[in-house]
């Protein structure tokens, strides 16, 4: 009988989409057990959590993430189709969100001046670079918007994705606490907050830990966020003089 | 094949999406484009059909693990984060922490100062 060398298994291996979809899945289901042995504590968020075990396995195996992609984006592919399906929870809810309409509006547009002005505020205070300020500003964006704000007003689009990722994990870990310190309860609420700040990560979050009212909201936050972002934003940098 | 319609459903609406936006040239997401188009089906159709209610929230139970692939990708940018990283993360923390809590306390008032006056 003959027995393939660990070395050639392994080239076969980590050249074929089968072992990054598997290692994505068992890495996550695993995430999802620690996180609950800790008693479901939002700091170690399993999205997080599942992140920074996969980029550790990565360089541990000196695996490229183009590698990893070619197999974990059977995953990635459903985000669009998930994005559309928001779509069931605002019609399920279509009567509350119709009601409140106008102060979701106007929260929104607070929520957005609110995340520019301080983004951009600290960033400078701080001495950050003017690229890297740049492209901080659009992190409360889902990705694929922020990439085209951060590109149209001369930040750096690959890194505002990067820094978007970073916002949802952190907005996901401060939300509990910035909600009972507010003693803010209503689900709604609480689900807008979470997708105007954390986007996608936000809106996943709602749904799994506060409910499908907190998830129909987030998608809705999420959408609008993105929507008024892309033309308030250029006015902002421009109004104080940064980008182009 | 409650899975194969419902699946059809949503992808039929991204791919609108997709063509909405790549023929205007918006820049938003085709599958934010998407989820409008869908919404505006399920007003003028006035119920959710059962086969796309179980694959729509099928993938929405676990939209978590959906962000997984594109979240290792910050491997890729820890050079450009490490150059600026003090700043990086103080305005990621406390800017993300104020964009919560404004948000969160001003549609609570909006909320409250509503429902006051429908009393």
């Amino acid at each position: 009988m003959n027995v393939a060398t660990l070395d050639q298994l392994w080239v076969y291996l980590s050249g074929n989409p089968l072992l990054s979809l598997l290692v994505t899945l068992l890495v996550f289901t695993l995430a999802v057990r620690i996180n609950k042995a800790l008693g479901g504590t939002p700091l170690v968020h399993p999205v997080t959590l599942s992140i920074a075990m996969l980029i550790g396995l990565l360089l541990l195996v000196d695996m490229d993430y183009a590698t990893y992609f070619e197999g974990a984006q059977f995953i990635h592919f459903l985000l669009g189709p998930a994005t559309v399906a928001l779509a069931i929870p605002l019609y399920d809810h279509r009567e509350r969100v119709g009601r409140l309409l106008v102060p979701l509006l106007v929260a929104c547009v607070v929520g957005i001046v609110t995340a520019v002005a301080s983004t951009l505020g600290i960033a400078l205070a701080m001495g950050a670079r003017p690229e890297t300020v740049l492209s901080l500003a659009p992190r409360s964006v889902t990705s694929p918007i922020a990439m085209g704000i951060a590109e149209q007003i001369g930040g750096i689009p690959s890194l505002a994705a990067g820094l978007v990722l970073l916002t949802g994990s952190i907005g996901c870990a401060l939300a509990p606490w910035v909600f009972r310190l507010l003693r803010i309860t209503d689900p709604a609420v609480q689900g807008f907050a979470l997708g105007l700040s954390a986007h996608g990560f936000g809106t996943a979050q709602a749904f799994a830990r506060i409910g499908a009212v907190a998830g129909a909201f987030s998608g809705l936050a999420m959408g609008l966020t993105g929507l008024l972002t892309a033309f308030l934003l250029p006015l902002m940098t421009r109004l104080i003089g940064l980008g182009n | 094949m409650p899975l194969i319609m419902g699946m059809s459903v949503l992808l039929a609406c991204q791919f609108l999406g997709e063509l909405v936006a790549r023929g205007l040239t918006l820049p938003i997401p085709g599958p934010v484009i998407g989820m409008v188009i869908l919404l505006v089906g399920l007003m003028v159709r006035g119920k959710v059909p059962t086969s796309l209610r179980v694959t729509g929230e099928g993938l929405l139970n676990y939209l978590t693990l959906l962000f997984v692939p594109a979240g290792v990708g910050l491997m890729v940018h820890f050079a450009l984060i490490g150059r600026d990283l003090l700043p990086i993360l103080v305005t990621l923390v406390v800017s993300t922490a104020l964009t919560l809590a404004a948000t969160a306390w001003a549609l609570d008032r909006l909320n409250r100062r509503r429902r006051g006056q429908g009393r």
